[in-house]
């Protein structure tokens, strides 16, 4: 699903790599939380995933695909079978919760009766069945990353990449959050979640890989979130 | 893709934008109806050459009773006949003169009250004091040196005039003022073209968030660029649609009615509706692909994909 090989990235002007030498595995299917400090190189990992950045050296492979060899116009095609959840849910305001994700499918030229009826069932599936009207405005920080989920996954992505999805979240709206990532992940998604929340990293008992300055230094099976503030 | 998403898209980007909108549908209509005047313009130039050129000659004006006392080159007093007819026939006697045709005082003074008819100058004007003259065709117009050369200083003719001269004159007027109105429509087309720049580049920061998602769940850059391109396209549209109107109410109160110049100088054959009409789709067809030409490499710069 996700291949690292030895991969490094540097950003033009900043003297320290981003991320140094990483190598990883991640199989279909898989849980997984990625945790380090802030400046440890997380969002770099994971805008490798998506191809928002190019690897300065080594290989990343996603989907089975090279992405270093992946031209402009597919990266497109290669998003689509991937969902993203970020921090701060990244809804459009004007947009109600049903058109919001509904837009999800609409950039990608879904025939409208197809999104008709996938939007009311992926709102039930996140818990916000009969607040397709509302205005994002009008929820709670909780609900409007459930609609937030619901978009990434409306397209029934292969790979679920979240960028601390909790992050703006209390710990008993997370609690529902992470609930809902796990049964996404059940339904055979690979999950991939930035985090910093150390109550969730523990309880869930997931893999774990911890990125410390760029470098990998954990990559822990059903592992705990580690080290202490 | 779904065409009722993408107009609903160009319809929130233009209202959000509505001053720069505003400012490129007035610079591309004004850079549009120069352009397309300065097309016009040299098209009505060439008419009236194909025209004129045709039957205006070499001019050997004689003298007649009033220029005897007036013009120098009359000293000798107005033309006799036998001075006529030796002209006549020399010219006839020319290589290079086509045709002479012989117009009395009395035809001269017909055809000037034609012209200008019932005005206040025409009625102070008596036969008498128009001149008899030789209209000579060239074959070839260039060689008028040779005809003014042999007839210049002949007793009884007052001067030889080419009158491609008086043309010239006018023609060269047209031609600046068509080379004025293109080099204002250039600069109005560099400030049409910075102007859509930054409209696309406000527009894609306003809507950074909407392009950032669309990029995120795999819209193709095709689909992100198309609404600023549309939009540009759009607004282009608009403002060329008000430079043929522009063009055509230009025709219409400069020929037609207004200044009705068609009426004023019915020597000048103007250029017809079908003119400008054949310009419109060339217009149009600028204000829209210039637009969104400009727009797309805006978006290279500004949106990323």
């Amino acid at each position: 699903m996700i291949r690292f090989d030895n991969v490094s990235k540097s950003y033009p002007k900043q003297n320290r790599p981003a991320l140094r030498d990483v190598s990883l595995d991640i199989e279909k299917g898989e849980f997984v939380f990625l945790v380090g400090s802030s400046g440890s190189g997380k969002s770099t990992f994971l805008r490798l995933i998506l191809r928002e950045e190019r690897a300065s050296t080594g290989l990343v492979h996603v989907l089975g695909k090279d992405l270093a060899r992946l031209s402009n116009w597919k990266v497109p095609h290669m998003r689509r079978q991937l969902g993203t959840v970020f921090q701060d849910f990244r809804l459009l305001p004007n947009k109600t919760v049903a058109e919001n994700v509904a837009f999800a499918q609409e950039v990608i030229g879904k025939p409208r009766g197809e999104i008709r009826k996938a939007v009311p069932q992926v709102l039930d599936l996140v818990g916000l069945g009969g607040k397709e009207g509302r205005m994002p405005g009008e929820l709670s920080g909780g609900e409007q990353q459930r609609v937030a989920i619901a978009r990434a996954f409306v397209n029934r992505p292969m790979l679920l990449i979240a960028d601390e999805p909790t992050g703006n979240l209390d710990p008993q709206t997370s609690v529902g959050i992470m609930k809902l990532l796990d049964r996404i992940n059940r339904t055979g998604t690979t999950v991939v979640m930035a985090t910093h929340d150390q109550n969730i990293v523990d309880q869930m008992r997931k893999r774990v890989i911890e990125l410390e300055q760029g470098r990998l230094v954990r990559d822990q099976a059903r592992g705990v979130y580690g080290y202490q503030h | 893709m779904r065409a009722q998403f993408v107009l609903s898209e160009i319809g929130v980007g233009l209202r959000r934008n509505l001053t720069m909108t505003f400012a490129v549908i007035v610079s591309v209509a004004l850079s549009l109806a120069l352009f397309g005047g300065a097309l016009l313009m040299s098209q009505q130039v060439n008419t009236m050459k194909d025209f004129w050129y045709d039957k205006v000659n070499v001019s050997i004006f004689l003298c007649n009773k009033n220029d005897a006392t007036i013009s120098r080159s009359c000293g000798k007093g107005a033309v006799t006949d036998q001075q006529k007819h030796q002209i006549e026939a020399d010219l006839k006697k020319m290589d290079i003169v086509e045709t002479v045709h012989h117009e009395t005082a009395e035809q001269a003074y017909k055809l000037y009250k034609k012209q200008y008819g019932d005005t206040d100058i025409a009625a102070t004007i008596t036969p008498d004091q128009m001149q008899e003259s030789f209209r000579v065709k060239l074959k070839d117009p260039e060689e008028y040196q040779v005809v003014a050369s042999a007839f210049a200083d002949r007793d009884g003719v007052q001067s030889v005039r080419d009158q491609r001269d008086i043309l010239e004159n006018l023609f060269s007027l047209m031609n600046g003022m068509r080379i004025a109105a293109l080099c204002v429509m250039g600069l109005m087309l560099v400030i049409a073209t910075m102007l859509i720049v930054n409209t696309v580049r406000v527009s894609a920061f306003s809507r950074r968030r909407e392009t950032g998602i669309m990029r995120l769940v795999g819209a193709s850059s095709f689909y992100i660029q198309m609404p600023f391109i549309m939009e540009a396209a759009f607004a282009g549209l608009l403002g060329s649609v008000v430079a043929c109107g522009f063009l055509l109410l230009g025709r219409y109160f400069l020929i037609d009615n207004g200044l009705a110049l068609a009426e004023k100088m019915q020597l000048v054959n103007f250029i017809g509706w079908d003119a400008v009409f054949t310009k419109l789709p060339l217009v149009l067809a600028i204000g829209l692909l210039m637009p969104a030409f400009a727009a797309f490499i805006a978006l290279r710069k500004y949106l990323k994909v």
